[in-house]
């Protein structure tokens, strides 16, 4: 009844905690494991223009759709104008306005940037995505045959989509181009326009196609401009072309700002507009960079979150959230393992003290003040001192041993015997007068194996709590203590052997065993 | 080939009926011993009284310090008696008894031979007082109390001290018995952490069966050189009947009852413990688990001490 009771009560707190662990790592990206720091990359969009007279609206499309790079944050800077950000299939815009404004005016779009992982969930967003072919535009009478002629010759040489296109590019491009072409670029200038000409050709094949803007990420750029590719669909996903080159996949440092044929920007009200992109890239520690984007995602789970705190708070936290780690490690030694240590949770508060000492120094000076401490309580003993003056006693020594031990450490130059001073001293105190009465009344054998006992313990207990990936994940996933109380609920009702109990019955088991 | 269990200890271990701390912590002590009644046997004090009450046999109280100032009348008041035992109230596994075997110049006599002095004394009981060998660390009180004259049968096989006989009493029943007897190296306690030998008992004959030192058999007594094995216990019934009695004074469902065998006396109760160890497993070479499921089992448990004595001596003929 009870076990089954606690195995409920068990299966749904690690069901919850789990759930909760899986909501935040899949949906809100928040990294199970710590890694390095990783690239973030900081975008500003300077609009810029000349303020005509009467009203004013700017609008800027801002980049919307799922890529190879991830919007961590963005937000705007606006003046004495108004914003609204509006959603149109598929696209943001950005739309500023505002009812007077003279001389120059300066917008501002701020962006902050991290790649995505490529595992991550983009590519199958595509597929949905409805492709249609635009209408097919009348050219005039020779154009229409430079078109027709030019597709021919593409066609023959190539398979698919994708070579067609190649190939066309491949002509577009050459360095001496035939006479088709010529007539075709006799009007283009631009890298845009030779796009749009491209669109026309390629929807004459049947090919449906677009232009798209990117943004090359470089570091220390000061006025960028968008770069126009072109993508032609093969049927199931986009593939991107530079138009003035045949390569067929964007850089890795593109990012894609723009899908559509609507203008980057418009603005009413103004001339000389200019649109320029500064960029400058830094590194940030990956879960604050989660974290972050996470409460723009979903910031009711994310409200509860422990980087709400201030960083000194959360710092108490970091060590705090590792004790119960470290209880479940003594309910395993102890239950289940079967090893004796001084007091239930000692070895916990001396492994915490450890963090700061390191181990082997924590190690040495631990046995060096309960050695001395237990030598100066034998001599108390012979005093005869009632006990609580006698507890006082040891407490006090104890504390004249750590301030010696830390001035003479001082004076020897081994900076690590500073640190003594996090011991918790009144828990040594315990130690000293636990360990000289077990030693009195069984032995000394039974003492140091207790006295080793306990420190083994406070290693191990140390090695788990001052583990990098275990503090990561507790303390980005706090539910986890809640795995940790059903894991301990769970060892709270077992009844099985300790593996000691395997040896102090060893006897039975051979007199058995023939 | 051989089966699983027999490569996997804790399968033969279970296959023995081997009862481990944490099913006892766990199962029995949980299950079975009300945490209201633990102040009944935790403090002997309280035992006496109830025993007392119950007409069950205990050794004579000489007197009861409570506080300080007590103790400096405590050499008149123990004027009368030549030897007595020290006790805190609240001591476990024998911790804190002081054992006076008679008197001398400078003080008195333990019954290691050495002699303490009437200061000393003091402070062993001061100590006692301040709850340095109570359960929890609060302020005790110390018994003084009759000294057992053991049983002369047992002299072969004691060292010092006076060796006593523990039973687990699950539900009324006595379900596995020993003897446990002091040696040199515990110091004359009769505390098998401390080197103390147990010896098993059949519950049906009263006979000694087979002994244990810490953790291995033994046949002998180590500092006699003694059999432990076969040795008859005297007023086995008795002893027996006693226990059974005991578990209607505490109201506990597990418990281990410490008994002696006084010369002039006869079976006198000395403590019961909420918490009894396991070693008494390994000096009847035999597992407690099946035995207690047995028990468990059964509908309903007789209400008298002879039934239930009967039903603890069915226990060997299985």
């Amino acid at each position: 009844m009870k076990n089954l009771h606690v195995k409920l009560l068990s299966l749904g707190l690690i069901l919850f905690a789990a759930g909760l662990i899986f909501h935040k790592t899949s949906h809100l990206g928040l990294p199970l494991l710590p890694s390095e720091d990783i690239d973030v990359w900081s975008v500003e969009a300077r609009l810029a223009f000349t303020a005509k007279k009467g009203s004013i609206k700017a609008q800027l499309a801002l980049p919307s759709l799922p890529s190879d790079y991830m919007i961590v944050d963005e937000n705007y800077v606006s003046g004495k104008y108004g914003l609204a950000v509006t959603h149109e299939n598929n696209n943001r815009v950005a739309e500023w306005a505002v009812r007077q404004g003279s001389g120059e005016q300066v917008l501002y779009y701020h962006l902050q940037l991290t790649q995505n992982n490529q595992n991550d969930t983009t590519p199958p967003k595509q597929v949905t995505e409805k492709v249609t072919l635009a209408d097919p535009q009348q050219h005039s009478e020779n154009m229409t045959s430079a078109i027709s002629t030019l597709l021919e010759e593409v066609r023959q040489k190539s398979a698919d989509t994708k070579t067609f296109t190649r190939e066309l590019l491949l002509r577009f491009n050459a360095e001496t181009a035939d006479e088709n072409i010529q007539l075709l670029l006799r009007d283009v200038r631009t890298k845009k326009e030779r796009i749009e000409l491209l669109k026309i050709i390629l929807t004459d094949a049947l090919i449906p196609a677009r232009a798209i803007n990117v943004l090359l990420l470089k570091e220390g750029v000061r006025h960028g401009k968008l770069t126009p590719w072109l993508q032609v669909h093969d049927g199931e996903k986009w593939i991107s072309f530079d138009p003035t080159d045949v390569k067929s996949s964007l850089p890795k440092n593109a990012m894609l700002w723009q899908t559509d044929n609507q203008p980057i920007f418009t603005i009413d009200g103004g001339k000389n507009i200019s649109l320029d992109f500064a960029i400058s890239r830094h590194t940030q520690e990956p879960i604050r960079l989660a974290e972050q984007r996470a409460r723009k995602m979903d910031s009711r789970t994310m409200e509860f979150s422990l980087f709400s705190l201030p960083i000194q708070t959360q710092n108490v936290y970091r060590i705090l959230l590792m004790v119960p780690l470290g209880a479940l490690l003594i309910v395993v030694l102890r239950n289940l393992i079967g090893i004796k240590t001084f007091g239930t949770f000692m070895p916990i508060l001396i492994a915490l003290a450890f963090r700061e000492t390191e181990l082997l120094w924590g190690v040495i000076l631990f046995t060096f003040i309960v050695a001395l401490g237990l030598t100066i309580r034998f001599y108390l003993e012979y005093l005869q001192l009632l006990l609580v003056p006698r507890l006082s006693a040891v407490l006090t020594i104890v504390i004249i041993l750590m301030t010696f031990t830390t001035v003479f450490s001082h004076k020897l130059g081994f900076e690590q015997g500073l640190s003594i001073a996090l011991f918790p001293m009144v828990i040594l105190a315990m130690t000293i007068e636990r360990m000289s009465l077990i030693w009195e009344e069984h032995g000394p054998s039974e003492a140091l194996q207790q006295g080793i006992g306990s420190l083994l313990v406070a290693a191990l207990g140390f090695l788990v709590m001052s583990n990098d990936i275990l503090n990561h994940m507790i303390f980005v996933f706090p539910e986890i203590l809640l795995i940790i109380l059903a894991i301990t609920l769970i060892l709270g009702r077992y009844t099985g052997y300790r593996l000691t109990e395997l040896w102090r019955f060893r006897a039975t088991l051979s007199k058995d065993g023939h | 080939m051989p089966s699983l269990d027999a490569l996997l200890p804790w399968r033969r271990m279970k296959a023995l009926g081997i009862l481990g701390m944490n099913k006892r912590n766990g199962h029995y002590i949980a299950g079975y011993n009300k945490r209201a009644n633990y102040p009944l046997v935790d403090d002997k004090v309280q035992t006496k009284n109830l025993a007392e009450v119950a007409g069950v046999a205990v050794p004579k109280l000489y007197a009861l310090v409570e506080i300080e100032k007590h103790i400096s009348a405590l050499s008149e008041q123990l004027k009368a008696y030549d030897d007595f035992v020290v006790k805190p109230a609240h001591g476990s596994g024998g911790e804190g008894i002081l054992v006076i075997i008679g008197r001398s110049a400078h003080g008195y006599r333990k019954n290691n031979g050495q002699i303490i002095s009437e200061q000393e004394f003091g402070f062993h009981i001061s100590n006692i007082l301040s709850g340095m060998y109570s359960l929890s660390g609060l302020p005790d009180a110390a018994l003084i109390e009759y000294r057992v004259k053991f049983d002369p049968i047992f002299a072969d096989v004691s060292y010092q001290g006076v060796p006593d006989i523990r039973t687990i009493v699950f539900q009324g029943i006595p379900v596995m018995a020993m003897i446990r007897l002091p040696t040199r190296l515990s110091d004359g306690k009769a505390n098998l952490h401390q080197g103390a030998i147990g010896v098993g008992i059949n519950l049906a004959t009263g006979q000694t069966t087979s002994g244990v030192s810490y953790e291995s058999f033994v046949d002998q007594h180590p500092d006699t050189g003694s059999t432990i094995i076969g040795l008859p216990i005297p007023n086995w019934d008795d002893i027996l009947e006693l226990t059974a009695q005991c578990y209607d004074l505490a109201g506990l469902g597990y418990i281990g009852i410490d008994i002696v065998l006084d010369h002039e006396l006869g079976p006198l109760m000395l403590e019961m413990n909420a918490r009894p160890g396991l070693s008494i497993q390994l000096a009847n070479r035999c597992g407690l688990q099946k035995r207690l499921e047995s028990i468990e089992t059964m509908e309903n448990i007789p209400i008298s001490i002879k039934d239930r004595v009967a039903l603890a001596k069915q226990f060997e003929a299985n």
